[in-house]
């Protein structure tokens, strides 16, 4: 089981904080992307087009990486904290 | 989220007191000579719209760590003695206190930079979101420069 969580605007597109998938051994987050999909078909495919950037365990990854049970992500909209 | 005064990275609430916090990090060291503070506050127009309110949401752990992350290596490329950043989340209001870095060293000349420096790595690498409250309703900012 993963966690994945949205902020932001990804919040609010998605209706809720966060979503939870069973995956199996050797999930990239490319596919992991076909899940979100499932879940909000507008996140999904903004994973897939690079619109948004991918935290596991509180690093920005690219999708090629390969995520594991208990892992944490999060889909990150651009920053835009400072002032 | 911590607010206490000796942590030198905070995520908060809180409002915080410059001179509190400037006091607090010349306890650093006795070596500091020189002290830059950046200091971002809420303005009321953004791009011609006006502003009533800011509200900073920010995912936890990842932010602080992020920030902490600054900090170290402003301390080490830079060769400052020392840093801290505070950043407010929640709502605030229009000239309300945002961020605050405060970068010291023995000389000046670092000290700018690495305050400078920071401040530009928060807004690339850090987890935290600005929404503005306009006449036209709410609006989640993108980046900005």
């Amino acid at each position: 089981m993963i966690t994945v969580k949205y902020f932001a605007n990804l919040k609010q597109m998605a209706g809720k904080d966060e979503d939870q998938f069973d995956i199996s051994e050797g999930t990239t987050l490319e596919q992991l992307s076909d899940l979100i999909r499932q879940s909000v078909p507008q996140l999904g495919d903004m994973v897939r087009e690079k619109k948004v950037m991918i935290s596991v365990n509180y690093d920005v990854v690219p999708l090629d990486t390969v995520v594991k049970d208990g892992d944490e992500i999060a889909l990150l909209p651009p920053f835009s904290g400072g002032m | 989220m911590s607010t206490a005064l000796e942590s030198k990275v905070r995520i908060q609430r809180e409002d915080f007191s410059v001179t509190d916090e400037i006091e607090f990090m010349k306890k650093s060291s006795r070596n500091i000579g020189g002290i830059t503070t950046f200091l971002g506050t809420g303005r009321e127009l953004n791009k011609g719209e006006n502003i009533s309110e800011l509200n900073f949401e920010h995912y936890p752990q990842m932010a602080e760590k992020k920030l902490g992350e600054i900090r170290e290596r402003a301390i080490k490329d830079f060769g400052i003695i020392d840093m801290s950043i505070i950043h407010r989340i929640g709502h605030i209001d229009i000239g309300e206190n945002i961020v605050l870095i405060i970068a010291c060293g023995e000389h000046r000349q670092e000290t700018f930079k690495a305050c400078e420096w920071a401040i530009a790595e928060l807004k690339r690498t850090t987890p935290i979101w600005k929404r503005e409250t306009t006449t036209k309703g709410e609006v989640w900012v993108q980046a900005t420069p």
